[in-house]
């Protein structure tokens, strides 16, 4: 989600942007995005709903968001690429399009060079300096597409060199958008949604975008120091999430979001889709992923951050035969962009001893042997599974640290038990996730308010403990001795990543009188606590808007250390790192992937964006004619602690939910226990049935189903005994393609796991069968020296003002 | 069996509003929050991580479906109790446990001379009373009487924790008796309404319909599939600037 965000538009959804709730007339949400900003989502929905702006929800299932929208969309999962595609080709056939706002803002007007047996094929055509060609247009030859007084064309054919052809960017996307196969018709087939709806949809957006622009009389200065008396507002906003990104097609349907937003100029400019600081960064932002062979060293820290953004093969992490370096494969062949590691692999791959065996498996807070894993089944005897010929443990020591009883605890060689937030400090920095809104920057602490148990240490503090046990220099002074004495929050306040830049940007300096830059300041957190442990900088409103391309805010963003360069950040339609990929796959290069992985590089790495069937569904559509998704809900979003005794009495149990007609015609009714089988795995639960749902989809809600014994709590509790784990089904594996190596369910782009592309069937199950889900295991025994959870809870009792009356239980 | 006052200076009571709910459940989690240690503390949860938990909620939510097909809508209702002009579960009382105050109009049981009999939650036809059965009292929404007084609050917290909490916006608090509330405004403005009018137990929350759904689409849609002369083919010609 956010990698396609940060190649394309230097930004994303989620914590990186939100749309312009004061202003959009028409919003569209694809997927469940009930989690991050969602707070801020619901304010927002509140806000449309009074103003009578639109809201249209692309989803599956209409529960959560999608219950208040103006128009519920039903799609069948997986498709909202083709879906967005079609409204692309829709706009561009009846030419609403703002190529005003393409040619300023994005390298739509840059020159891709089109020499297709050549290395250079599809790379920007560029001059001297390197800077990318545009057609002028009073010459009509090539020039430095950089210039503020060019007049470029989107459309038509140059020679950059003689004999070298190019086309304008803008050209190649028309030609990909305008193919038969992204017509609303064909779409329609696969999407389920009518095409008299995608069209309407298309003319709904552009109807908002252009006929009731914006034109907002607030000043601002551009990227080349030109004065501009209004900014133009294009009231279209659009946001998604995991609906989304849980696909195998997952990056380039949030591409093609993304250049639906620049085709209708709905980018940072009011009404539409707004950055928040740190973002917009370059697209991509320049730092690298770390770890290349050679790069790491035992007892030594890695050389530079692990996750960063591959621009070419030079970037990945594999070493000369081209294998991962990686233990989850990330930056390899098999995922090259993987923004995001690839966590869900970890196990498989430590198991197979691919790309190697290892020693110890340390965690934090992922219950792998459950609901963070695909294949449950298998992965619980992976982390079992012994070597047959040495009698070891194929993953020999695992380490893990978890606020609670959990699932994963009971594999567990050391546990280290974690606070909750509630007793340790943390950080909710600008670094990692930001909390900013659109008008500034914002970051945050949490201070504890319960002290914790003397056995508990916050894992942030083990950290620190263990980086300085290993003799980690960053984490020791010059004389050798610990450089953050005072633990995590001494790190908080002292650590800066560059000079003057550290985890927290508010009072900064000595006397707490900077921003962003400056010294470390001791008494910082005392000023956050007096603030309510925010801090939040309203940027002037002439820094309000464009800001890939607003002069002011550039050098700010610069002085505050979140860009390297106040150069203008041109948006990319086109993609060309993907095609240094695609061109290696080809054969152009130093770098060549492995024979078996070309063919894919080649197809995935498309630097337009394409809309292909999600990976795993290919070969199953007759045997498992249903799509399987799941949801968190809402009340549980971010609650580790799902054993709570309020929240279990709210979703205690999940049942499958499906559609009238879907049951009806398996005969089934609601509360008939099923069986969901996929080609990995089956479980066993209730049905209930619903109309709000596509027809070919059953879903449940997530993560609320828990193994007997764990959680501290009892052995009937209905999250065993009456909830299912859909992770069960879900391969972690593609199906292997003759001899070729196993690939991971995930993005081809990015290795973002394919929770989503779960196909399946449903069937009755036998009356002897009911009453309880399947699988089942062996409960769990109970942690050594947990005390018991209590029969009854009168919390609360202790703060009553007046003595109670004696109890007196009539049952 | 209890009287009731004959009419109250305040008619205190909820507007909530059915288009922005999206079902959350952060009401009926600060609800209990704040409740377990207020007025009627504690809500007692019954074998709390058991094969059966069970628990005093002054504020529970409903999902249901209403329609068919992408005309239909799924609709997050939360029930609380709706502090009724004429209560049956206050008249209905033998000990006058339960009762209805002159000055606000809220509704509360004085745990003190609640016998348990449970004849109350018998007697409201909406659900909404909550028997604590280990402490053996009739317990209910009290509108956080201790919350909306409480003067070591700051005035924009002095409102029920679910109103404080919602962030849809789709809870609203004050006072019915003036026309000029803010509730009484909505109400009027969005077509608030009883829920069982038919029962005559004049409750005083309101319920706000959703709104008509926001079409921005006049115009027929046409399967004409021709290219705009603006779109692609009229671009060969056109410059712009940056």
């Amino acid at each position: 989600m956010a990698a396609a965000g940060l190649y394309t538009i230097g930004g994303s959804f989620w914590e990186f942007g939100e749309p312009d709730w004061d202003n959009t007339e028409f919003f569209m949400m694809f997927g469940v995005a009930e989690d991050h900003d969602s707070n801020p989502i619901k304010k927002g929905l509140a806000k449309l709903k009074e103003r009578g702006a639109k809201f249209v929800s692309v989803n599956p299932v209409r529960t959560g968001y999608s219950a208040v929208a103006d128009e519920w969309v039903p799609i069948r999962p997986g498709t909202d690429g083709l879906l967005v595609m079609a409204i692309c080709q829709e706009l561009i056939r009846t030419g609403r399009v703002d190529f005003d706002w393409l040619a300023r803002y994005s390298n739509a007007p840059w020159l891709v060079i089109d020499t297709p047996r050549e290395a250079s094929h599809g790379s920007f055509a560029r001059d001297a300096d390197g800077h990318p060609l545009a057609i002028d247009g009073r010459t009509g030859k090539p020039s430095n597409a950089l210039r503020s007084d060019i007049r470029v064309r989107l459309s038509g054919t140059v020679e950059v060199e003689p004999g070298v052809p190019a086309r304008p960017a803008y050209d190649l996307l028309m030609r990909r958008c305008m193919e038969t196969a992204y017509s609303p018709e064909i779409a329609a087939a696969r999407t389920g949604v009518p095409a008299s709806v995608i069209r309407r949809l298309a003319r709904e957006l552009a109807d908002a975008a252009f006929e009731r622009a914006i034109r907002l009389a607030q000043p601002w200065t551009d990227w080349a120091g030109r004065r501009h008396t209004h900014v133009t507002g294009r009231p279209v906003a659009m946001h998604a999430m995991r609906g989304i990104s849980a696909h195998s097609n997952g990056f380039h349907t949030c591409r093609a979001i993304h250049i639906l937003q620049m085709l209708l100029g709905a980018i940072d400019c009011p009404g539409a889709f707004r950055y928040k600081a740190p973002f917009p960064r370059p697209c991509p932002p320049g730092q690298k992923p770390v770890g290349k062979p050679g790069e790491v060293a035992p007892g030594a820290p890695l050389a530079g951050m692990p996750l960063g953004f591959p621009t070419w093969p030079g970037d990945l992490l594999v070493d000369d035969a081209g294998r991962p370096a990686r233990l989850d494969k990330a930056y390899s062949w098999e995922a090259p962009l993987a923004a995001h590691g690839m966590m869900h692999m970890v196990i498989a791959n430590a198991h197979a001893g691919d790309p190697y065996p290892i020693d110890t498996l340390f965690m934090f807070m992922a219950n792998m042997s459950w609901n963070s894993s695909m294949n449950t089944t298998r992965t619980m005897e992976m982390l079992t599974d012994r070597d047959p010929e040495s009698g070891e443990y194929r993953i020999p020591h695992i380490i893990y640290s978890d606020a609670y009883a959990s699932e994963m605890v009971a594999y567990a060689d050391l546990v280290l038990p974690d606070t909750t937030y509630l007793e340790r400090h943390d950080c909710i920095s600008l670094l990692d996730r930001p909390i900013s809104s659109a008008e500034g920057p914002a970051d945050a602490i949490r201070h504890p308010v319960l002290k914790p148990d003397p056995d508990v240490r916050p894992f942030q503090d083990v950290l620190i403990t263990l980086g300085e046990r290993l003799g980690f220099p960053g984490l020791l002074t010059a004389e050798g001795e610990p450089r953050y004495p005072g633990g995590y929050p001494d790190y908080m306040v002292n650590h800066e990543r560059r000079p003057g830049l550290g985890m927290l940007a508010g009072w900064r300096g000595a006397q707490g009188e900077l921003i962003g830059r400056g010294t470390p300041n001791p008494e910082q957190l005392e000023r956050y606590k007096e603030n309510g442990a925010f801090w939040f900088h309203e940027m002037p409103p002439e820094m309000h808007w464009n800001r890939h391309a607003n002069g002011d805010y550039l050098s700010w963003a610069k002085d505050m250390g979140f860009i390297d360069s106040t150069n203008q950040i041109v948006l990319q339609l086109y993609c060309e790192p993907l095609q240094r990929f695609r061109q290696a796959a080809r054969g152009f290069g130093t770098y060549q992937p492995p024979k078996a992985l070309c063919s894919r590089i080649e197809t995935y790495f498309d630097p337009l964006p394409i809309w292909y069937p999600p990976l795993a569904q290919a070969a199953l559509l007759d045997e498992y004619p249903l799509h399987a998704i799941t949801q968190r809900p809402m009340a549980m979003y971010h609650s580790w602690g799902g054993q709570n005794a309020w929240l279990r009495q709210i979703h205690g149990a999940n049942a499958i939910y499906l559609h009238h007609a879907t049951a009806a015609a398996q005969s089934i009714t609601d509360g008939d226990w099923i069986w969901v089988e996929s080609a990995t795995g089956r479980v066993k639960g209730q049905a209930r049935l619903m109309d709000g749902v596509e027809r070919h989809t059953v879903w449940t809600w997530n993560a609320i189903a828990k193994r007997k014994g764990s959680w501290n709590l009892d052995t009937d509790a209905p999250e065993a005994t009456h909830a299912v784990l859909f992770n069960h089904l879900i391969p972690e594996f593609l199906p292997r393609a003759g001899d070729a190596a196993r690939l991971s369910n995930s993005d081809p782009v990015t290795g973002q796991a394919a929770w989503f592309d779960l196909r399946v069937r449903i069937r009755k199950a036998l009356p002897e069968e009911a009453g309880e889900a399947a699988p089942q295991f062996a409960p769990l025994p109970r942690p050594p020296g947990l005390a018991p959870a209590p029969t009854i809870s009168r919390y609360g009792e202790d703060f009553h003002p007046r003595p109670k009356p004696l109890r007196r239980k009539l049952t | 069996m209890t009287g009731l006052p004959a009419s109250t200076d305040k008619k205190l009571g909820l507007v909530i509003d059915l288009d922005t709910c999206v079902g959350c459940h952060a009401c009926a989690v600060n609800c209990k929050e704040w409740n377990t240690g207020g007025h009627s503390a504690p809500l007692t949860d019954e074998d709390p991580y058991g094969g059966d938990a069970s628990g005093v909620w002054f504020n529970r939510i409903h999902a249901f479906e209403v329609g068919e097909g992408t005309a239909g809508r799924t609709v997050h209702f939360p029930r609380s109790c709706l502090h009724c002009e004429t209560p049956a579960c206050v008249t209905v009382c033998p000990t006058g446990a339960s009762y209805k105050r002159e000055t606000d109009g809220i509704v509360l049981v004085d745990e003190d001379h609640c016998i348990g009999c449970k004849l109350c939650s018998w007697a409201c036809p909406y659900g909404a009373r909550e028997y604590d059965l280990d402490a053996g009292v009739m317990k209910k929404c009290t509108l956080c009487v201790d919350r909306i007084y409480n003067e070591n609050l700051s005035k924009t917290e002095r409102v029920p924790a679910c109103v404080a909490t919602c962030p849809a916006g789709a809870r609203h608090f004050g006072d019915f008796a003036d026309p000029q509330s803010e509730v009484s405004i909505l109400t009027a403005a969005r077509g608030g309404y009883d829920l069982m009018p038919e029962i005559d137990m004049k409750p005083t929350n309101k319920y706000l319909p959703p709104r008509p759904r926001a079409n921005t689409c006049t115009a027929p849609v046409t399967d004409d599939d021709s290219i705009a002369p603006s779109g692609f083919l009229g671009l060969v010609d056109r410059v712009f600037s940056r």
